[in-house]
Formats: C-alpha cells, sequence, structure tokens
C-alpha cells in the first residue's frame, strides 16, 4: 500500500466510527453538565434573605464598622447577628424610603419581630467556635473566614445543600479541615494524646 | 482561603490540670449532682428509667456499706462521674488508647478526657476498656416530652442513637470561661470562672473542683498531689479509686472512714493481697 493511500484512509474514517465519537462527546458532554450545572441546582436549595443588606453603605455610615452590630458581650460571647432593637437603634423611620428600609420598619421593627435571618456561616451543633479568642486573642480580621461580605451591597441567596441542610458557604470554606489546617500550621497547644495536634475540645462541644 | 492567612499569635502555654474532690463524710446521697448533671448537659432519658441497663448518667451513686450486722452497720454513698484518667504515661487512659477512631482523647492541656460524640461510630470498646463504667451508650435517639428541647442548653451538643457519651467536667463551661478570659485579655483563667454543675449543685458542699496543678486552689491544698507519684495524694484521708490500676485518675475521694479507704481498692493491700 502506498503512503498516499493510507493517508487518505486515515481522512475518511469509516462512518460507524465516527458516529461512535461524535455519541461518546455527546455523552461525555451532557454528563459534564449534568455535573457541573443539573446536579448543584438539585443539591443547593436557593432562598433569599428575607430582606437584601446593603454592609458596605452601613459599615461606611456606622461608628464602629462591623464592631457597631456585630459585638462582644460582656461574658465574652459574640453577638453574631444582631437583634431587632440594634436596628431600631438608627433606624426609628423611614429615611431613604429604600424597599428595604420601609420593608424593616413596616414589619420587623414596628411589629418588634426578629428578622429570620438565614446565617450563611451556621455551623453544625457538635461546633464551638469562639469569637474572643481568634478575633480578640489571634487577631484575625473577619474576612479571614467570612470572605467579603462587608463589603456586599446586597445580600446573596442563601444556598442550603439539601442533603445535609447546611450551607454551602459552609461546605465551601469553613469545614472542619479548614479550621484544622490552621490549627495545624499554628498549632494552639498540642494537647491530644492521641495525634500531638490540637485538642478535640477546642472547636467541639 | 482560611490557610493562606497570617499565622495566629501563639500565647505562652499554659497548663492545666482539672480535677474533683469528693468529700464523702459531706455526700448524703441527695442525687442533686445528678440532677443537675442531666439537665446541665442534655442527657436524655427513658420512658423507664429505673432499668440501669439502659439509662444514661454522666454522674452515677452507688451505695456502698461496711457488711456489719446492726448496729455496727454503716453506709456510704460514692458520687462516681469520669475519672478523667491520665494513666502512667500523659495520656494513656484505658478508654484513649483503645478508641479506634480518635472520638475519645486526653487533653494534655487541661487533663480532660474528651469525648466526641460527632466523631463515635459506637463500637463501644471503650465502655469496655473503661474500669469504671462511667461511659454510656445511646441505645435510642434523644426523645424529649413536649416543650422540653426548648430547656436544652445550647453550649452542649445533643447525641445521638449510637454514640458513646460520658461526663465531660462541663467543658463548655471551660470554653466560656476561656472566651472571657479572651475578651479581657487575661491569659489564665480563674477557679470560679470555671466550676462544674455537679460542684455548684452539691448543697452540703461535697465537691471541690479546680487546678490540681495551682497551688492557691482550694482542691491542690486539700488533696496536695505527689506529681512524681503520678498525682498520688499525700493526704492520708484522701484516695482515688481502683489507684493500684495506675490508670491515674484526676477524681480524688476525702472520707475519715477507714473501710470507705478500703472498700475504694477492693481492700487490696501494698502487696496485692486482698
Amino acid at each position: 500500500m502506498s503512503r498516499n493511500t493510507r493517508n487518505s484512509s486515515d481522512q475518511q474514517l469509516p462512518g460507524s466510527v465516527r458516529l461512535h465519537a461524535l455519541a461518546f462527546m455527546l455523552g461525555f458532554g451532557c454528563l459534564l453538565l449534568i455535573g457541573w450545572v443539573a446536579f448543584p441546582a438539585l443539591l443547593y436549595k436557593n432562598t433569599p434573605q428575607p430582606l437584601s443588606f446593603n454592609h458596605r453603605l452601613h459599615t461606611k455610615i456606622a461608628d464602629d464598622g462591623c464592631n457597631s452590630c456585630h459585638f462582644f458581650r460582656k461574658d465574652g460571647r459574640f453577638s453574631g447577628i444582631p437583634g431587632i432593637e440594634t436596628c431600631r437603634a438608627c433606624h426609628t423611620k423611614v429615611e431613604t424610603g429604600g424597599d428595604s428600609e420601609t420593608q424593616l420598619i413596616r414589619d420587623y421593627i414596628a411589629k418588634t419581630v426578629e428578622i429570620p435571618w438565614q446565617v450563611y456561616a451556621r455551623q453544625p451543633d457538635s461546633v464551638f467556635f469562639s469569637h474572643a479568642a481568634h478575633v480578640r486573642s489571634a487577631e484575625l480580621g473577619c474576612e479571614t473566614c467570612h470572605g467579603d461580605i462587608g463589603q456586599s451591597a446586597v445580600s446573596r441567596h442563601y444556598e442550603e445543600n439539601v442533603m445535609t441542610g447546611y450551607s454551602r458557604d459552609m461546605e465551601e470554606s469553613m469545614k472542619m479541615d479548614d479550621c484544622a489546617n490552621c490549627h495545624e500550621e499554628t498549632k494552639q497547644d498540642g494537647a491530644s494524646a492521641q495525634t500531638d495536634r490540637d485538642g478535640c475540645f477546642i472547636c467541639h462541644k | 482561603m482560611i490557610s493562606g492567612t497570617k499565622a495566629m499569635k501563639t500565647k505562652t502555654k499554659q497548663t492545666y490540670h482539672f480535677g474533683m474532690l469528693i468529700d464523702l463524710d459531706r455526700c448524703n446521697g441527695c442525687g442533686s449532682c445528678m440532677v443537675a448533671c442531666m439537665s446541665e448537659n442534655n442527657i436524655s432519658f427513658r420512658p423507664d428509667e429505673t432499668d440501669k441497663q439502659t439509662s444514661i448518667t454522666w454522674m452515677r451513686m452507688y451505695r456502698i456499706s461496711n457488711r456489719k450486722p446492726f448496729p455496727d452497720t454503716e453506709r456510704c454513698f460514692l458520687p462516681m462521674p469520669c475519672m478523667h484518667c491520665e494513666g502512667k504515661e500523659s495520656g494513656h487512659s484505658p478508654c484513649v488508647s483503645v478508641c479506634p477512631v480518635t472520638a475519645t482523647d486526653y487533653d494534655r492541656n487541661t487533663g480532660i478526657v474528651s469525648q466526641i460524640p460527632s466523631r463515635c461510630f459506637g463500637c463501644r470498646y471503650c465502655m469496655v476498656a473503661c474500669p469504671y463504667h462511667a461511659r454510656s451508650f445511646n441505645w435510642w435517639d434523644p426523645v424529649w416530652p413536649k416543650g422540653m428541647e426548648q430547656m436544652l442548653n445550647p453550649d452542649v451538643s445533643v447525641r445521638m442513637r449510637g454514640v458513646v457519651e460520658k461526663c465531660s467536667f462541663c467543658y463548655h463551661r471551660y470554653q466560656s470561661a476561656r472566651d472571657k478570659a479572651h475578651l479581657q485579655g487575661r491569659p489564665r483563667i480563674e477557679e470560679s470562672d470555671y466550676q462544674t454543675s455537679c460542684t455548684e449543685a452539691c448543697p452540703t458542699g461535697a465537691i471541690t473542683f479546680g487546678d490540681l496543678n495551682n497551688p492557691q486552689h482550694r482542691i491542690t491544698q486539700m488533696v496536695n498531689p505527689d506529681r512524681n507519684l503520678s498525682g498520688k495524694p499525700r493526704n492520708p484521708q484522701v484516695f482515688r479509686l481502683l489507684e493500684k490500676l495506675g490508670t491515674n485518675p484526676s477524681v480524688y475521694y476525702h472520707s475519715s472512714k477507714q473501710w470507705v479507704r478500703e472498700v475504694s481498692d477492693n481492700h487490696i493491700d501494698d502487696k496485692g493481697r486482698s
């Protein structure tokens, strides 16, 4: 067989092989779509927050930045989600006329009802997290764990994993491995007799 | 995201060794410690709590007797929480050394044997290893009478079916005490910052809780532990249960009665004879 004929036979593959290749590529593409688009869409339930909160605007106006609404109590506990009384301290009447502010005053402040926020960073029940240890003693910034939420202008949707019931944010950047990695690097006490790493009760309850 | 941040400041090494001293001369067996413990630690209960094979308690009250006929009969109540054994070497507690999944661990910073129920897979090897029967197994998911779940302590995680649980020396109170100390910039916690629920509940003040490494704490002054002999009490009226096993418990007992002290080690003398 001459060289030319071999080349021409390579270029003209039999119809069945081309069909198979096409079917494979289509199937591959379909599975990718299922894996990247359909499965996450099914896995995570999207719900809007009750109000859209503008962090960027509030941190500019509030006297003490993040600490104005997210503060430590005297006993060392952290008041993460501010209660309605904290909002009431500034919002007595509608000033800007924005939808969110009107809704806040009409539905929550006037009726003294707590806003049912869905917390992106809500941890499982077995987790103990000390804000005092991380923010005060270790001097970590809020953004270290919470990202740039302080710069956001709108509240994005809360995504809940329907299988675990946990927030997607927590799964992506606040897993036990994320805590353990940092504790491995910075080793606070290495108190565990079994692993020589930090003790379990540092983060668990 | 988190691993790439600046290193946390490491603080000066601080080591506690929390321990408990129960004065059996004062204990009248009222059971307040058990009740306080159950409500503090969200311990589930069964419709029939008299069935002690399936009921759960972190603080078990035993009644012992000198087995003498009247009028020489004497009785004594013996409350038993987890002994938080240190073992001969630091952390070689009976339960910790057998746990296949690191669900239970000895914390060298506090001397507390931790139990993480969400990690436990229920093999119950630790229950077999524990010479004090301090551990309980959850045969059922907890069921609370309607409305009672509102009274659960948010600082203590409720356990599920299929895991082992035990006394934690109210570790969540230590966590709260540390939170407060962090906020106030104190490197150490005070004796009064961290007391267990049973200690506070005892009406006769039979339970003393504190740091055995701190000579200022009442427990250290009363026990006077000898660190060269694995914390063996120097006070002749203070003893530990099954001392000769070498489990090195952090729970001490005080009794002025000779027979009570002998029961603590099954009447075995120093030469191993009963």
